[in-house]
């Protein structure tokens, strides 16, 4: 049994619980009403936890996006941040740098899995030796693309894109199909171009800041190969279509849309555009990062609120346990959620890599697919070869930086890429050395 | 005395009461923020200037004041020139005058979001209204928001088309509270309408024209949503704002103490602005 009596978590209100034996946490993430399968098939979890955990009371919030920056920081200062949240990969420097997650290290052994989850995932949540999340989900990037388009264009959707000049070949083609057609689509503003760039360019091999972390390293070879190869496609081939796609839900949308061949990515675009944009999970593919060396680690973790009582902390890792981490449970259990209508068979989580752990959880993917798993094979074995690479510290302030060269040579024909990243290497140092 | 005027006493402490916890608490403590370095969990420390320095020291700091002055000074050209003349316009109509003041109006009943949100389809560089108006003069099509020289104009006649209408409608009731006889001893002394204009209506209305110079001002240096939502700040940050910016550190960078920083020194130029702007409105008084 866990726990003692213990504050409502994030509150300075009075104990929650009357009984001396009982806790109650609070747990992020319950799917919207608009989702009432997986809303019921989460509140099932929720009773099924309780019923094996007595004394301990989950209630959950049903914010979604589960992480959403706007909210994260009022949530923490007016002390409604769950026991249990959620933070992308991007925010875990940020979040456990001052101090936003709790030290979970004494309860690491709560999460029965917890040794085969992959250790370079592990080390994202870990800093000077104490671990303060539980890795949630983990990716790398691949190519996304539209294997209907690519029928339509007379390309074969078997044999997707292996190098860069195969993907600038294949995207002239698309956008030769008509107005509206986009051969190849990206990011430039919102912090995802700078995203992005950092995505192209460690697939090239290229760093964005020099291994001490004190300079800019992007103004480089493989910097300038990537702006030079997304200037000549949208400029030269005008195959990436004449409108900015600025951010996130700009490019998801045109995905949805079926008229975007393709665009780097994780699996969980493919979710995302099926589920949240209309697209039609059939015509989706993901293949192998094109001439990849590295890949940026895409993913998120569950974090316990810092103003956890230890029995609150136990209680909240115990659901973290149950609900993502169990084989064939909460999140894994694939057959309700095929039941459900799910689109089940995505690679979107290679969280425990090829440990027992790892390979059940696939083997029970393909199981219960409920779309084509084939079309996502050249993915699963491409990711499995790229090492993963860390995003970089202060890695939002130099998206900002980057989004100015991503903008720069898709809305300017003229662009002097040269000068965009010298410029851009200023702006780093610069703020590198403030930062200190 | 007092009990003869509790009624309004009551009225006062509320609105009071109001203003304290949602404007001027808020206010004290960004200030106090803007010294801090906080995480919002543990006690924040005092550091001094360091968030200034940081905040100016951003890489786009600069960039954002620049873009933040000139939409300030585009929207003033369009947004407050242009609701005096239609409401000089309105006033001096005859028939219609109800229906075309609603008309005027109504787009300030449409939701912000849902405004920016129509202009992003007026300013699609395929399909888009503009462009096929531009199209059917047999004129080249603007990339509008895909361009570093076009987007922060094209973030200025959002904002105008959205505000226009309260602009339209104060200037108005302004124009509507001059005295009739004033038009009619011009009109005798053989007045035309721009002397009418020049002599009787801005004379008599500069009271307000100030005013609203000011509110504009304003209210469009904290230009927010239009870049948020259409730009993402781009591209090449040419339609980043201060408040954009501000929403940068606090909700990207979760810099909070950052944020606060910039929103202080957005606010000491809006008051030194508001100071001149008041002590000119005084003297302008008989």
């Amino acid at each position: 049994m866990i726990g003692v009596s213990a504050t409502a978590c994030g509150s300075s209100e009075a104990p929650s619980s009357s009984s001396a034996n009982s806790v109650t946490i609070t747990v992020a993430c319950r799917p919207a009403k608009s989702a009432p399968k997986e809303r019921q098939a989460w509140n099932a979890d929720v009773a099924e936890f309780m019923k094996a955990h007595p004394g301990v009371t989950v209630k959950s919030t049903d914010q979604q996006p589960c992480f959403d920056p706007k909210t994260f920081g009022p949530k923490l200062a007016g002390g409604q941040m769950e026991t249990v949240f959620v933070v992308p990969v991007t925010n875990y420097d940020d979040v456990i740098a001052q101090g936003q997650a709790l030290d979970v290290t004494p309860y690491t052994s709560t999460i029965k899995n917890w040794n085969d989850l992959r250790p370079d995932v592990r080390e994202l949540v870990t800093k000077d030796g104490k671990v303060y999340g539980v890795p949630n989900v983990h990716y790398s990037v691949g190519l996304v693309y539209n294997r209907a388009l690519f029928t339509k264009a007379g390309l074969d959707p078997n044999t997707p894109p292996k190098t860069w000049a195969e993907v600038r070949e294949a995207a002239k083609k698309i956008a030769a199909l008509g107005p509206g057609f986009v051969g190849y689509g990206e990011y430039s503003g919102g912090n995802t171009g700078g995203w992005h760039f950092t995505q192209a360019i460690y697939g090239r091999g290229g760093a964005i800041l020099t291994p001490d972390n004190k300079k800019a390293a992007f103004n480089s070879p493989e910097g300038k190969a990537v702006l030079q190869n997304l200037h000549d496609m949208r400029w030269v081939d005008n195959s990436m279509g004449s409108k900015l796609l600025v951010g996130w839900e700009s490019l998801m949308m045109a995905m949805g849309s079926g008229k975007v061949g393709m665009m780097l990515g994780a699996p969980d675009v493919v979710t995302d555009v099926v589920n949240k944009f209309k697209g039609n999970v059939a015509d989706y593919g993901i293949t192998g990062f094109p001439e990849a060396k590295a890949s940026l680690s895409g993913g998120e973790a569950y974090m316990i609120n810092p103003k956890a009582t230890p029995e609150q902390a136990k209680a909240g890792m115990a659901w973290i346990d149950f609900r993502f981490n169990t084989v064939g449970k909460g999140r894994f259990d694939f057959a309700r959620g095929k039941a459900n209508g799910n689109p089940v068979g995505v690679p979107d989580n290679d969280v425990y890599g090829d440990s027992p752990t790892g390979k059940a959880i696939q083997a029970d993917r393909v199981k219960n697919a409920s779309l084509p798993v084939t079309n996502y094979e050249p993915y699963v074995q491409a990711a499995a070869t790229i090492p993963p690479k860390a995003e970089p510290v202060h890695a939002q302030e130099l998206y900002a930086i980057l989004d100015v060269v991503m903008s720069g040579v898709l809305s300017r024909k003229d662009a002097n890429i040269d000068q965009l990243l010298a410029d851009a290497e200023t702006k780093t140092n610069t703020m590198l050395a403030a930062k200190g | 005395m007092v009990r003869r005027n509790l009624t309004a006493y009551g009225f006062l402490c509320a609105a009071l009461f109001c203003f304290t916890v949602f404007a001027w608490y808020p206010m004290v403590r960004e200030f106090i923020l803007s010294f801090q370095k906080t995480d919002l969990i543990n006690p924040p420390t005092w550091v001094g200037l360091d968030n200034f320095k940081a905040a100016v020291q951003d890489p786009a700091f600069g960039e954002a004041w620049l873009n933040t002055v000139e939409f300030t000074v585009l929207a003033l050209l369009c947004g407050y020139a242009v609701p005096f003349v239609v409401a000089l316009v309105l006033n001096e109509l005859r028939h219609a005058r109800a229906y075309l003041r609603f008309v005027v109006y109504l787009p300030v009943m449409l939701p912000p979001i849902v405004a920016v949100l129509l202009f992003q389809w007026f300013y699609d560089p395929g399909p888009g209204l503009f462009n096929q108006i531009l199209g059917f003069f047999h004129l080249p099509p603007l990339a509008w928001l895909d361009s570093s020289s076009t987007a922060l104009i094209s973030l200025v006649l959002v904002s105008t088309w959205m505000n226009m209408g309260s602009a339209t409608l104060i200037y108005l009731a302004a124009l509507q509270n001059i005295p009739p006889e004033l038009y009619e001893a011009a009109e005798l002394d053989g007045a035309g309408i721009l002397k009418r204009v020049r002599h009787v209506t801005i004379p008599q209305t500069r009271l307000i024209l100030l005013l609203m110079l000011m509110l504009q001002i304003v209210a469009t240096m904290q230009v927010f949503i239009e870049p948020y939502m259409l730009t993402g700040g781009g591209p090449e940050n040419a339609t980043v704002s201060v408040a954009y910016l501000m929403y940068q550190f606090a909700f990207s960078q979760m810099n909070y103490g950052q944020a606060g920083a910039l929103g202080m020194l957005l606010m000491l130029a809006l008051l030194v602005f508001a100071a001149v702007q008041l002590r000119t409105t005084r003297e302008d008084k008989p």
